[in-house]
């Protein structure tokens, strides 16, 4: 990247950090979040536009706060004339006023917007693509490529979700403190979610970008709840992963599994970061999911110092985390690690109990598990029919090659 | 906010309910709404008192038995006034019945240039 496009990156970066608050704040005042973001879209546009070239100005919001004033008593001038009464542009109008006299101290109400986003009665899918949208003003075609939606689907349900916000009564706020674990933990999912798809989507152009929002998202959580150690434990698990996106995939493009990866591909400076923020948050021993699951990854990376992998604390780790979800997913990736410690035939013994599980035989993960464990017993068979569902139930271009190896692999032995 | 707290009970999970502390769950929970100045709600019999109509092409059918023939049924309602949605869940929370069945939250549509 070159310095003229950081500079872009950065300008449009502070119009979104602007345009996020303004909107967070109007929709806190007035519960309509489409209207708040009516009212700034064209001001936010234009920063997009104008300030990667001409620079960003002293005061972003006070430069937003103006354009979109503007804008809006020419629009209201211009529908009064043809449509008397557009209710909340006026309305919008003068919260925009109430919020210019209160100068550069425009309380940040981002948090509060991201609750309401998450709220429980949103329907759980569009959690994450109305936090994506309303705090960092994507738009529903960006969003729609990650979420592999079609934009015009993509944009009918965020209209319906803030309706929704609006007509429930959903709240806009930190919740009270004995619902505030469960109700971050919806806020933390939604963020997740959205870096699991730019995580995912490794080949799509233009979609890793949305991994970046998510991470710039978990920062801002983190920033504002500074005392809660799940925000932490969620970025921390967050730059773990993509300090080691570029050790995903060799020089062909082709899959490469954790244990295989070249560890001087790794980014260093996201591992250190990572792990400071998981000591800050497991000083009394690590708690939640995002902790115990970022805790993990740390004990992964441990294999930079020492060159090899900590499977013993990885394994004690998934019976901690297995005990608190009850995941099926988890119970998987717990034998994965026993084989390491206790070899293949204890870890299909792990394991046994998940082939009753329905959720697992569609479970691309699960099968390829089986298959390196049943080909490592020798069980040759077996590991095949493995490998064949697996490679039957995988999206991924990379990941079929890589599987389609490991069945050749097997004829080959 | 006013929200109509619809009660949708599954009469057979009710009616195996130890029915002494069911009503003392209820007495108290209604003079809590009371307390807090909102209107009590009302009961009403069980589906199977339930009569269904509906006029088609001019002709009137009437059917006897509920609007439909699903396991919860709609048993019941009590408005509350909150502040947001969170203000209503709480109150369906404390009503005994979300034990029996379900509560669903509906907004009431404010009257004309009273919206809030």
């Amino acid at each position: 990247m070159n310095h003229a496009n950081e500079a872009a990156r950065a300008a449009e970066r502070v119009a979104r950090e602007s345009y996020g608050r303004l909107v967070a704040f109007l929709a806190a005042r007035t519960r309509d979040v489409a209207g708040a973001e009516d009212a700034l879209s064209e001001a936010f546009a234009a920063a997009l536009r104008m300030w990667p070239s001409d620079g960003v100005p002293d005061n972003p919001d006070a430069w937003l706060l103006t354009v979109a004033r503007r804008r809006q008593t020419d629009s209201i001038r211009r529908r009064q004339t043809r449509n008397a009464g557009e209710e909340h542009l006026t309305l919008m109008a003068d919260e925009l006023e109430a919020a210019a006299a209160e100068g550069d101290i425009i309380p940040d109400r981002r948090l509060a917007l991201m609750f309401a986003c998450a709220h429980p009665a949103i329907e759980k899918g569009m959690r994450a693509p109305l936090i994506l949208q309303t705090i960092l003003g994507m738009t529903a075609e960006e969003i729609s490529a990650a979420f592999l939606i079609p934009p015009a689907t993509m944009g009918q349900r965020l209209v319906r979700a803030k309706t929704r916000i609006r007509d429930a009564g959903i709240p806009f706020g930190v919740p009270e403190k004995e619902q505030l674990g469960e109700r971050l933990h919806a806020v933390l999912d939604a963020i997740y979610a959205a870096y699991a798809k730019g995580w995912n989507e490794i080949g799509d152009v233009g979609v890793p970008e949305i991994a970046d929002e998510a991470i710039w998202l978990g920062r801002l959580v983190v920033s504002l709840l500074p005392a809660e150690p799940e925000a932490k434990g969620m970025l921390a698990l967050m730059l773990y992963a993509e300090a080691r996106r570029n050790a995903r995939r060799d020089a062909d493009g082709a899959y490469v599994p954790l244990e295989q990866q070249d560890i001087t591909l790794w980014d260093d400076s996201q591992i250190a970061l990572a792990e400071q923020l998981l000591r800050q948050a497991s000083a009394g021993g690590p708690t939640g999911r995002y902790q115990l699951e970022a805790a993990i990854q740390s004990a992964h990376t441990a294999r930079r110092v020492t060159g090899a992998g900590n499977w013993d604390i990885v394994v004690q780790l998934y019976d901690h985390l297995l005990s608190l979800t009850r995941s099926p997913v988890v119970a998987l990736n717990r034998a994965v690690a026993v084989a390491e410690v206790s070899g293949p035939q204890a870890a299909l013994q792990a394991m046994a109990p998940l082939a009753a599980d329905k959720r697992m035989l569609g479970y691309q993960p699960y099968w390829a598990a089986r298959g390196h464990l049943l080909a490592r017993t020798g069980n040759r068979a077996d590991a095949a029919e493995a490998f064949r569902v697996a490679i039957g139930l995988t999206t991924d271009e990379a990941v079929r090659a890589y599987l389609q190896r490991q069945l050749s692999a097997l004829h080959d032995a | 906010m006013r929200y109509m707290m619809l009660i949708h009970h599954d009469e057979a999970a009710l009616a195996a309910a130890p029915q002494k502390e069911l009503w003392a769950d209820y007495a108290a929970f209604n003079e809590a709404l009371g307390k807090a100045g909102l209107s009590g709600g009302e009961r009403l019999q069980p589906s199977s008192a339930a009569t269904t109509v509906r006029q088609e092409d001019g002709k009137t059918d009437v059917l006897d038995g509920p609007y439909a023939d699903t396991k919860e049924q709609f048993a019941g309602y009590f408005f509350v006034d909150a502040p947001d949605l969170d203000g209503a869940i709480d109150w369906a929370k404390r009503c005994p019945s979300s034990k029996y069945g379900s509560i669903e939250i509906r907004p009431v549509v404010a009257a004309q240039g009273n919206r809030n």
